[in-house]
């Protein structure tokens, strides 16, 4: 006798543990089997693109942190160096220096996040999460040093940082540096080659090389697939390349090469930051912008490498002190429309590490 | 010991009391071990507010939990709703019914005091499945169904797992076999051991085999609905099956109440709290395991290695039933290290993708 069974539909979301803010993911389901998934976005969204162009270019800093509020310094940096490609406005080499020091930090603190919500996602209860908020905490404070905020920066300005780096900033940076490697090893040890593991992400939810690029993913998720693209080398920006790093890669764009491509990245980043410390120059950290910057008309694309891909702002300027049109290419958007293709096959528990994987942050989805 | 209860009755009363209380402090005792533990393992300091060093915290919780409003779901089918915590939560407090504190303490010293327990403590997983069924939400059906399936598979290595210690102690009483480890059967047969300490972690849905109520999956699985003292019944089973198992676990395989120096009662007690710190260390450390990879290891991991563990018992009872029992240490343990690699040589997990 055969028993009737029939698929059901499960709303995981927009309420969920494990789905890093307000998302839904419609999921039919075969017992386990997810056979059909439609990602459902737009419960955060705040109307930021038509709001940015009601302010003036110094008051959409903020708004900018406001984005992918856990890697809120390079939302600031893509912003600014956009307005700055519009503007014509030079950077002393000093503010691009510490530019750089503050993204490469950033990096390494969103992947702490979304390694440690990855393996939170893999059911690993809560462990490897807050040992992971133990190191960011560090990084945190140094921001806090910076420019007195923990989670909004609000740091960067056109032509520069808003303001120098205290005194005591690059001790505790040095510190932080050489400790890095061994925390990074330390979470390499706890988990990597854990056989549960292993078992859970090889070979779940592959991103094909091809799907990756037609989706124009970008960041962690294009680079685990395979491709070696970075923004950092291929259109350098800043000072990145007086830089020696290099672009750790995954072969087979599963979910573990996602989670492994990270961790390699951390490595790199304090690779970075060092070679930054030692270049770090003296000077000038701010050049003088007229308070109502008013650029030419115009537009302009600039882009740069974020924690989570390729960040873009797309500016249009017509000689207001308002920007004309303030588009946000964001990162965790486009990598998110990979979801769909991956998990279809997988069980309901895959479902939840690959979307782990993928680290998104709805802020920036929905914007 | 003379025991001055000899009447039937009065030793029934007293041990549902003694019971009872030990079973209720005791799950306080680990609900605050484990929130402390969990604590250390994850470098936080742990509930610490309410009372010294926050030992009042399971009261606390339970006072909480007292006061919350208790919601039934409207679709629901409210009989069974009410039913299953009750369902699920007796038969692990019968269990104890069995369980020798020390020598002579215990309510019922039956003579099939092991096939007692196995009997009763699956009975609880009809209570976990009304749940997930009466409340009619998805997760709580998807977690049910989960438990049914964990609970079928791991039912089968748990048993024959200690089906070896039978062979060697010659008896299904409890108290027998406590009686028979001269040296604890931890040592005789390490790997029924292992097999029934990954099966029982199975049996109690804890880490890695928690998918019942994974939380970053199906948010609580089968308690999802439940709220108040209903769910505090459910809180109160899962510490309660972890206690069984510490319980039984410390008399089938660590020697129960044996121990020197101190008296019996403590060395019981210390033997089951080390167990339950290895349940929540495991459960601090590793991830969780997907339903087709938790069903493969039952099945073509644990069962086939129990089958072999009772055929080598069987043999080592009949053939080396005057040797010290010391080399059958060494061999055994030689044995477990042998079969335990090559298994996991030829295991594959297998499953993954499905075409859809």
């Amino acid at each position: 006798m055969a028993i009737k069974t029939e698929p059901f539909v499960i709303n995981i979301g927009p309420q969920h543990p494990s789905t890093h803010g307000v998302f839904r993911m419609r999921t039919t389901l075969d017992g386990e089997v997810v056979v059909d998934m439609e990602p459902v976005f737009g419960y955060l969204h705040r109307g930021v693109e038509k709001l940015a162009e009601g302010r003036s270019y110094k008051q959409n800093i903020p708004l900018s942190d406001r984005l992918d509020y856990i890697s809120s310094m390079t939302n600031n940096q893509a912003y600014v160096m956009a307005v700055e490609k519009l503007a014509e406005i030079p950077v002393p080499e000093r503010a691009e220096y510490i530019r750089v020091i503050m993204a490469e930090l950033q990096r390494i603190a969103n992947h702490l996040i979304a390694v440690g919500a990855f393996l939170n996602d893999c059911g690993a209860f809560m462990t490897p999460f807050l040992y992971m908020f133990r190191e960011r905490e560090k990084i945190i404070d140094l921001f806090d040093m910076v420019c007195g905020q923990r989670l909004l920066y609000n740091y960067m300005r056109f032509g520069g940082v808003s303001q120098d780096i205290p005194e005591e900033f690059l001790p505790a940076l040095k510190t932080l540096v050489n400790s890095m490697p061994g925390f990074i090893d330390e979470y390499d040890q706890l988990l990597a080659q854990n056989e549960i593991l292993l078992a859970r992400s090889k070979g779940v939810g592959i991103l094909s090389k091809e799907l990756a690029i037609n989706i124009s993913a970008s960041g962690p998720v294009l680079r685990a697939s395979g491709v070696k693209r970075d923004i950092r080398k291929v259109d350098p920006y800043s000072v990145y390349d007086r830089f020696e790093f290099d672009i750790p890669t995954g072969t087979v764009g599963d979910a573990y090469d996602r989670y492994w491509v990270r961790i390699q990245e951390m490595r790199q980043s304090v690779r970075i930051i060092k070679q930054a410390m030692k270049q770090l120059p003296s000077g000038e950290v701010l050049t003088e912008v007229p308070l109502r910057l008013r650029p030419p008309v115009g537009e302009v694309y600039g882009h740069i490498e974020a924690p989570k891909g390729e960040l873009g702002f797309y500016l249009v300027s017509d000689n207001s002190a308002n920007p004309y049109r303030w588009h946000v290419r964001a990162p965790s958007l486009f990598n998110l429309t990979a979801l769909r293709d991956m998990v279809i096959g997988w069980k309901l528990a895959d479902a939840i590490i690959i979307f782990g994987s993928i680290d998104i942050t709805m802020g920036e989805v929905d914007r | 010991m003379t025991y001055l209860f000899d009447n039937y009755w009065i030793h029934f009363a007293l041990f549902v009391v003694i019971i009872l209380g030990f079973v209720l402090t005791m799950i306080m005792g680990f609900i605050y071990i484990e929130r402390r533990g969990l604590g250390r393992f994850q470098i936080r300091l742990g509930p610490n507010r309410v009372g010294p060093f926050g030992v009042l915290q399971p009261v606390a919780d339970a006072i909480k939990v007292l006061i919350k409003e208790d919601i039934i779901p409207a679709k629901g089918d409210k009989l069974v709703f009410w039913l299953a915590p009750v369902v699920a939560f007796v038969p692990i407090l019968m269990i104890f019914a069995v369980v020798p504190f020390q020598s002579g303490a215990l309510l019922a010293d039956l003579n099939i005091g092991i096939l007692y327990i196995v009997a009763v403590s699956s009975i609880a997983a009809v209570g976990v499945f009304m749940a997930g069924w009466s409340s009619n939400n998805k997760y709580s059906l998807i977690g049910a169904m989960r438990d049914i399936a964990q609970l079928l598979s791991y039912e089968i290595p748990l048993v024959l797992s200690i089906v070896g210690v039978v062979l060697i102690a010659g008896s299904l009483s409890m108290t027998k076999i406590v009686e028979a480890q001269s040296i604890p059967f931890i040592l005789l047969q390490p790997l029924g051991f292992l097999i029934f300490f990954t099966a029982a972690l199975a049996e109690i849905n804890r880490c890695p085999f928690d998918l019942v109520e994974a939380d970053s999956e199906i948010v609580a699985g089968f308690h999802v609905e439940y709220s108040g003292m209903k769910f505090a019944m459910f809180y109160l089973m899962e510490y309660c099956e972890a206690l069984a198992m510490a319980a039984i676990i410390t008399t089938i395989f660590l020697g129960g109440w044996k121990g020197p120096l101190l008296p019996p009662f403590l060395w019981f007690l210390i033997k089951v709290v080390g167990v339950f710190f290895l349940f929540f260390w495991i459960r601090s450390t590793i991830p969780r395991l997907r339903i087709d990879q938790v069903m493969a290891f039952a099945w073509k991991f644990l069962l086939p290695l129990a089958l072999i563990n009772l055929l080598i018992t069987a043999l080592q009872v009949l053939v080396w039933g005057e040797v010290s029992p010391w080399a059958i240490v060494f061999v055994n343990m030689a044995i477990m290290v042998v079969l335990v690699v090559l298994w996991s040589r030829f295991f594959k997990l297998g499953g993954g993708r499905v075409a859809v």
